[in-house]
């Protein structure tokens, strides 16, 4: 019960779903509809349970009372006044709460909670990523030896493809540039790609033959 | 631009310089705008989920069925099964019926590798190996310039860095005489493909701040343009109280900073 | 310390404040920088502007506000285009905060669109886009790889109503609209793994030409794909949507932060000179004293 049934559940499926690409026939058709239909299903209850533990976590560091302990509340009340400004709506001019019907997607707090705090603060913080970028470049950037020479030639022939400053070199970088991501960069993101596609396929077998069960964690 | 938006890209600004403080140090403003923009973002996210999940997938497919009979009476019941399976879900959170979960999760892990094997062979693997040798044309080969990614030469150049590329990561076989070579090779083109990356990587980093300079640009020039119909002195106002306050707050880190200094 | 350790080791928030101080100094000073145009960027452009009235475009709007700096130019640049070559657009957003960035965006198209503007030399007058007729936001779905494998079966599969909770039956443009063989191209926007998806079980599976917006991160990566011939185009990073903006002679922000962009990239690359240089001198220097 607690091992077989998923892995039948993980083969049953896995080959179905492989059998119904290179068998495309009405009823396999219609069988694998009625999946994709289905997995949306799932899918969303399956996400909701990162959101409870969100819940949990800031719930247990409030209670916990060490340092900091009323951030977590912070968080707590942005979820639920975006969950309750969610359902509140207005139809035909009169406003209400509306769990069945999606006015709360145009209320204007809703979307004033987007655009003027979940927007500046989520892309100011990997803004701070362009003074670390810049802090790292120039503390990890050494040409010790052949292989960093060469990827600090690349980075700097990539960075200054669009400068205008380059005077009569300008355009040899541009097209330096453009000659190095279609043809050397290209060899290696390729060879990155198939080691990679190789790397799904072969773990995608593996779970569907029942060897690899990390998914099914302890128990 | 109204008043009342202007509050709220005056909000934005404020949250903005707060995230941005971290670069100082951590501090709370830091901490209010992360623990928010978390809170925030989960409850968008539960809403988007409810809204454009549940309702459309699953709640109106079962709406012209009665609660009070489980739905069973609605003509399409099937539609109870999926939402039983993904309410087993939550039994991650019991410790004796967490097993259940892996029902569904068999369900859904089974689709999603049977899907992705012979979709992932075809297009990562077998397209881009077609790529490789089809594109070796011999008529490129003379005639065309050196820097040009449809010449013979950087065919070549492709074909064996792929292939030099594999054989950096695959061959277990120790990588000396011929096979290290060929590794090397490999792994010079791997140092360009990374180069080229982190290149772009800095270009991406560097307009992600451009962006924020752009908001705060736009926040600053809405409180000094009086061609705007609702403008009033009130946005200037709340302009000079959110710049004083940082003032201020700066001139109380610095003196703080110089304190700590000379004890 | 002498000078050279020294200018290996400079505090990094020296580093932050002078990069910082450049990059809005920068801004401050309005000039503009010449973008050449690459190919890969130039085909998408081409191929969007030779469609006929009433084609579909199915723009995927596929991240979130953290990358929204690079990807967002690129949707407005190209949802315009669109729209004032009266296409019709079909949006998706599968990434989690994705349809708020798709309803910003498509918010400040429309009030673009209902200006009178001129874009390389024609001249087009403003109109109201409509939701149902111009333009069909579908919205948000779990399981990225399973919807876009959904959609090519029928986009009523995963996405029975709209974003509003429309049924997509009662949608007019969406009347006889059922999967990918009625769009004339797909472009996906995104900041992740779900451009993957769009390769390997959109296009790889219904063999529609793909067109990628990339951020400037995973730009480099997808070459190979260009090559194949699997997608037809690539705009990457703030660079590529600069690009896009000047090849629809409609500069927004993308073309607005390039002059910011060559002069951070000037400052990295002094620094990387500067770390270098006392690099070398003080190996030179310690390997003089060893001896």
């Amino acid at each position: 019960m607690r091992r077989q049934i998923p892995l039948a559940l993980v083969m049953i499926f896995g080959i179905f779903m492989i059998f119904q690409y290179f068998v495309p026939h009405e009823s396999s058709e219609w069988v694998y509809e009625f999946l994709l239909d289905w997995i949306y299903i799932i899918g969303i209850f399956a996400l909701a349970l990162g959101i409870w533990s969100l819940i949990r976590v800031s719930v247990e560091k409030i209670h916990s009372r060490k340092s900091g302990w009323g951030y977590p509340i912070i968080t707590l009340a942005g979820l639920f006044l975006m969950i309750l400004f969610g359902f509140i709506g207005r139809r035909d001019g009169v406003w209400g709460l509306y769990f069945m019907t999606a006015e709360g997607l145009s209320n204007p707090m809703f979307r004033h909670f987007f655009d003027y705090i979940l927007i500046p603060i989520q892309s100011t913080m990997f803004a701070l990523l362009a003074f670390f970028i810049a802090s790292a470049a120039y503390r990890a950037f050494r040409a010790r030896n052949i292989l960093a020479s060469l990827l600090l030639i690349a980075a700097l022939i990539v960075m200054l493809r669009f400068n205008p400053y380059m005077g009569p070199i300008g355009p040899y970088v541009a097209d330096t540039a453009s000659w190095l991501l279609n043809v050397p960069n290209l060899a290696a993101k390729r060879a990155i790609i198939i080691g990679i596609g190789l790397g799904i396929v072969a773990t995608a077998l593996k779970v569907i033959l029942g060897i690899e069960r990390g998914y099914m964690g302890k128990g | 631009m109204e008043f009342s938006t202007f509050l709220w890209t005056t909000l934005g600004a404020f949250l903005t310089l707060a995230t941005f403080s971290f670069l100082y140090k951590d501090n709370p403003f830091y901490k209010i705008a992360e623990h928010l923009v978390v809170g925030v973002s989960a409850g968008y996210f539960v809403i988007i989920l409810w809204h454009n999940g549940l309702v459309p997938n699953l709640f109106e497919r079962l709406a012209d069925g009665d609660w009070y009979l489980l739905w069973l009476n609605s003509s399409k019941p099937w539609y109870l099964v999926p939402a039983l399976l993904g309410a087993l879900m939550w039994t991650r959170f019991s410790q004796n019926y967490s097993w259940v979960s892996r029902w569904p999760l068999g369900m859904y892990i089974g689709i999603a590798t049977g899907v992705a094997i012979p979709l992932e062979m075809a297009n990562r693997v077998n397209r881009q190996l077609y790529a490789t040798m089809i594109a070796i044309k011999w008529d490129n080969f003379w005639g065309m310039g050196f820097l040009d990614s449809a010449a013979g030469f950087s065919q070549i150049i492709i074909f064996a860095g792929v292939i030099a590329g594999l054989f950096y990561f695959f061959f277990s076989k120790a990588h000396t005489g011929i096979f290290g070579g060929i590794a090397r090779f490999g792994i010079w083109i791997l140092m360009i493909g990374f180069g080229a990356s982190f290149g772009f990587t800095v270009m991406a980093r560097v307009s992600l701040f451009i962006n924020r300079i752009q908001d705060l640009r736009d926040w600053g020039a809405a409180s000094f343009n009086t061609s705007n119909p609702h403008y009033s002195g009130w946005f200037f106002i709340v302009f000079l109280l959110l710049v004083f306050s940082l003032a201020a707050y700066a001139v109380v880190e610095v003196a703080r900073f110089t304190k700590r200094r000379a004890a | 310390m002498n000078i050279f350790e020294r200018m290996m080791s400079l505090d990094r928030r020296w580093v932050f404040l002078f990069v910082a101080l450049v990059c809005v100094a920068t801004y401050i000073v309005p000039f503009e920088i010449p973008v050449r145009v690459d190919d890969e960027v130039r085909s998408i452009f081409e191929f969007i502007d030779t469609l006929r009235p009433g084609q579909i475009v199915f723009v995927a709007i596929d991240y979130d506000p953290n990358a929204l700096a690079e990807l967002h130019p690129m949707t407005y640049a190209i949802m315009e285009h669109c729209f004032r070559k009266n296409l019709k657009v079909i949006v998706t957003a599968l990434s989690q905060n994705g349809p708020g960035m798709a309803e910003q965006a498509i918010r400040d198209i429309a009030d673009s669109v209902r200006l009178d503007r001129e874009y390389g030399g024609v001249k087009y007058t403003g109109r109201e886009i409509v939701r149902g007729e111009d333009y069909t936001f579908l919205g948000y779905k779990p399981y990225y790889a399973l919807v876009i494998l959904g959609m090519g079966q029928d986009f009523r599969i995963p996405f029975p109503t709209d974003y509003y909770g429309v049924t997509l039956d009662s949608i007019p443009m969406m009347r006889g609209v059922h999967n990918y063989a009625q769009v004339a191209v797909v472009v996906d926007l995104s900041a992740g793994n779900i451009t993957d998806a769009w390769i390997a079980y959109g296009q790889g599976r219904f063999g529609f030409p793909l067109a990628l917006g990339l951020t400037g991160v995973m730009g480099a990566d997808y070459y190979p794909y260009l090559n194949s011939g699997q997608v037809f185009g690539i705009m990457a990073g703030l660079y590529g949507a600069a690009q896009y903006e000047q090849l629809a002679d409609n500069p927004g922000r993308a073309k607005d932060g390039m002059r910011v962009q060559v002069y951070a990239h000037l400052v990295i690359i002094l620094f990387i000179i500067m770390g270098n240089v006392g690099y070398f001198m003080s190996r030179r220097k310690r390997a003089g004293a060893a001896r």
